[in-house]
């Protein structure tokens, strides 16, 4: 069964069939684990490189179908997959060590995406919550938007909070279950990108 | 103080069901303890070294009789009870199990209480000055706006996992009491030249293992922006904030690394896109929020009353007990009243179920049903009249309650410690103990005079010791437990971070020291000096060498 969720038009969360294959470089030769100060380095930091050249040149893009590519990879391999894009084939993911200016730079106007997805290279991650606000009200993309990687249930009702409208429920989780985290809370006090503070959608006494 | 409406209570009752499934799946394994973290501490729930520990929220340190009845129940029937006010002014449950935090929760419920970032690296319980609303020093009264940034701050969907916890401080008073400067934000509200509320905004505060003091960001900030200015600060820690070293991720890390100038940029580049949005706040919504901080029902009362005088006259224990437990009130025939929870030989901060009942049966008698709790671990009866003080003495007094120390060098501000908290790197409530027993003579005790001595069990600096006129942390040397000195620390607005005296000394070593920087603070004040006052004209070398003169020849 497949792990994605995507919420239609007038709200509903239905899982559905995922058509996009991402695409994912080998993993890296060498990379030890980084220590610093005595603590394991767990996060890439904003700016940060997402993958080696060595690592780009190697990936397999599959020659057929829609495909979701790594920014870096975008922008390494740009007129390999630019038909891809003109054909509707193309998706993007950003890393939450890039930026969504990184993002801007490379479409002026994101909507020629079809698809733009968060990666989250571990839930604790909050980075994905501005990025994916930023994507949706200050670059004004309007299409779907969404979160993969180490997404659970706990965070969806975040992700759709910050512009999120589809999720790609970890492998080892049941997306079934998942489905009612997305209404965990009914009436939330501040705005999210969809929606004002309370106190603008209510008159409380 | 604020009170539910349905949208409230429907959220606490939400996040009450959410925790309750949360928790089923942990404990049936459908949780690792990695996942199940992060949701269970911006619940409250720490995993301690006995027991977990919950830490329920009181915001910005208010609590009423019934709130503090239902914790003392609580205490009683699932912790061993007693509670521990925290410096954040929360209170926390050593001894809960696990099972049981979901019970506890929907109890509070029923309280309009919860436990909801109170831990986490989300925005935290945000404080300010327990007198707020009754100080004849207050500018502004805050707590309007309190209450505002704690709806926007809960479950903020952009802010439930930063970098590292991120905590707010609001004051609106002339002298700071809620140490703006050691916060990650703090606001300090005043009245600009229009006559308008403004906010004068602090960032990168903090401290821990790196204490800093704030900076100011901003001059003045209109207050109808400051949801929208927060959020651009937040934004740009979210995305810019290290996360690759626990050590390195707070705010004021950032804010150094970048400068203020650059930092400032980054954030007014952010607001320009958010100012003016849907986060301003209207006067529609602040009237109704302040509506529920409006002031007491207050009888016009004489400035002074002949029982209280004859009473201080002829009771030397009242005397000296109103001296340091009875503070100002703006209004005449009024005084707040500080009930210590330091009676010496106790652990600072813990009360018991009992005491809670007695506290709230005094808070309905004689302080309209209202309480209120101090970062420096103490309850506040706000609104009492002096012609009640005698009896509200004589039964705080009873209950263990009335220990004249307030502001003295026995109302120590100190974390749980190493008996406590699996962070600790040595215990600290018997050091506090100890010093507490070793200053039990209460004229000297008076006699020495304001001196704020903090305790903290480990580098996080929970017992805020860097900002203590003494300051005392507990280190790790080689597995056993020793005791770094500070002095010099401060809060309030010429905030200072204390200096480090030398090297660390053993535990049974440490009353003898306390005493000896008395001595040298005794020997050498002129007049009414402060012991703070008289360490920044001397500065820190006589007392270095009197502490480390005796340790030689000792």
């Amino acid at each position: 069964m497949s792990q994605l969720i995507q919420l239609a038009a007038n709200g509903q969360a239905n899982i559905v069939a995922d058509e996009w294959t991402r695409v994912v470089p080998p993993a890296a030769g060498e990379e030890s684990v980084r220590k610093q100060a005595g603590k394991v380095v767990l996060f890439k930091l904003t700016g940060e490189q997402t993958y080696t050249a060595e690592q780009i040149a190697s990936t397999d893009i599959p020659a057929t179908g829609k495909i979701l590519v790594p920014l870096t990879i975008w922008q390494a391999r740009k007129d390999e997959l630019q038909p891809r894009l003109v054909a509707g084939e193309l998706g993007i993911i950003l890393a939450t060590n890039e930026t969504a200016e990184a993002l801007q730079a490379e479409f002026s106007d994101l909507n020629t995406l079809p698809l733009i997805a968060v990666f989250v290279e571990r839930f604790a991650d909050g980075r994905i919550f501005t990025l994916g606000n930023w994507l949706r009200t200050r670059f004004g993309f309007k299409n779907e938007l969404r979160a993969i990687g180490d997404v659970l249930r706990d965070q969806l009702f975040f992700h759709k909070r910050a512009g999120f409208t589809s999720f790609l429920v970890r492998a080892d989780r049941s997306a079934a279950d998942a489905l009612a985290s997305l209404n965990d809370f009914s009436q939330p006090y501040q705005g999210g990108v969809a929606d004002v503070p309370v106190w603008r959608r209510i008159t409380r006494a | 103080m604020y009170k539910y409406d349905p949208i409230d209570q429907q959220i606490v009752n939400e996040r009450v069901a959410q925790y309750r499934d949360q928790t089923r799946r942990y404990l049936a394994g459908e949780l690792t303890d990695e996942e199940y973290r992060p949701l269970r501490l911006q619940n409250g729930l720490y995993i301690q070294r006995h027991a977990p520990m919950l830490r329920i929220a009181v915001p910005y340190g208010l609590i009423s009789s019934k709130q503090l009845r239902k914790l003392g129940d609580i205490a009683k029937q699932y912790d061993r009870g007693y509670g521990h006010f925290s410096t954040r002014q929360n209170l926390q449950l050593n001894w809960p199990k696990l099972e049981d935090t979901p019970d506890i929760l929907a109890d509070l419920a029923t309280v309009e209480m919860h436990a909801i970032q109170t831990s986490g690296n989300c925005i935290r319980n945000i404080t300010t000055d327990q007198f707020a609303g009754i100080a004849p020093d207050e500018v502004i009264d805050p707590r309007a706006i309190a209450e505002i940034m704690r709806q926007w701050s809960t479950f903020h969907p952009e802010f439930a996992l930063l970098p590292r916890k991120f905590k707010i401080a609001v004051s609106g008073t002339e002298k700071d009491r809620a140490i703006v400067q050691a916060h990650d934000i703090g606001l300090e509200f005043y009245k600009d030249d229009q006559d308008q509320m403004a906010i004068k905004v602090w960032v990168g505060g903090g401290l821990g293992r790196t204490p800093i003091l704030g900076t100011v960001i901003r001059e003045h900030l209109q207050w109808q922006h400051v949801l929208s200015y927060c959020e651009a600060v937040i934004r740009v820690y979210n995305i810019h904030g290290r996360r690759d070293n626990a050590y390195k991720a707070r705010i004021k890390i950032l804010v150094k690394a970048l400068g203020i100038d650059e930092f400032k940029r980054q954030v007014e580049e952010e607001w320009a896109h958010l100012k003016d949005g849907p986060l301003t706040i209207t006067q529609n919504e602040l009237d109704r929020v302040a509506k529920y901080f409006e002031p007491m029902p207050y009888k016009t009362l004489p400035a002074h009353d002949a029982s209280f005088d004859a009473a201080v006259a002829s009771n030397p224990a009242f005397a000296a007990w109103a001296k340091r437990c009875v503070q100002p009130h703006r209004v005449a025939g009024y005084r707040a009243v500080t009930l210590s929870l330091k009676p010496h030989g106790k652990a600072p901060g813990d009360i018991t179920s009992e005491q809670m009942h007695v506290v709230a049966d005094l808070a309905d008698a004689y302080s309209f049903g209202e309480l209120r709790s101090s970062h420096e671990q103490n309850l506040i009866l706000a609104d009492v009249q002096l012609s009640d003080l005698f009896a509200v003495w004589q039964q705080a007094h009873a209950a263990g309650l009335a220990t004249p120390n307030i502001g003295l060098l026995t109302d120590i501000i100190c974390c749980p410690g190493g008996d406590f908290c699996s962070l600790a790197n040595a215990k600290s409530i018997p050091i506090a103990e100890a010093i507490q027993m070793q200053f039990d003579n209460l004229d000297y005790l008076h006699e020495i005079g304001d001196l704020e001595l903090n305790i903290s069990g480990c580098m996080n600096a929970c017992g805020h010791h860097h900002v203590g006129h003494i300051g005392i942390l507990g280190v790790d040397k080689d597995g056993s437990e020793w005791y770094q000195v500070s002095v010099g620390g401060k809060q309030g607005n010429d905030a200072s971070i204390g200096s480090v005296i030398g090297p660390s000394f053993s535990a049974d070593e440490m009353p003898g020291v306390v005493q000896r920087l008395i001595e040298v603070y005794v020997r050498e004040r002129q007049d009414e000096e402060r012991f703070i006052d008289t360490v920044r004209r001397l500065g820190v070398a006589p007392f270095k060498a009197h502490v480390y003169a005796e340790k030689e020849t000792a």
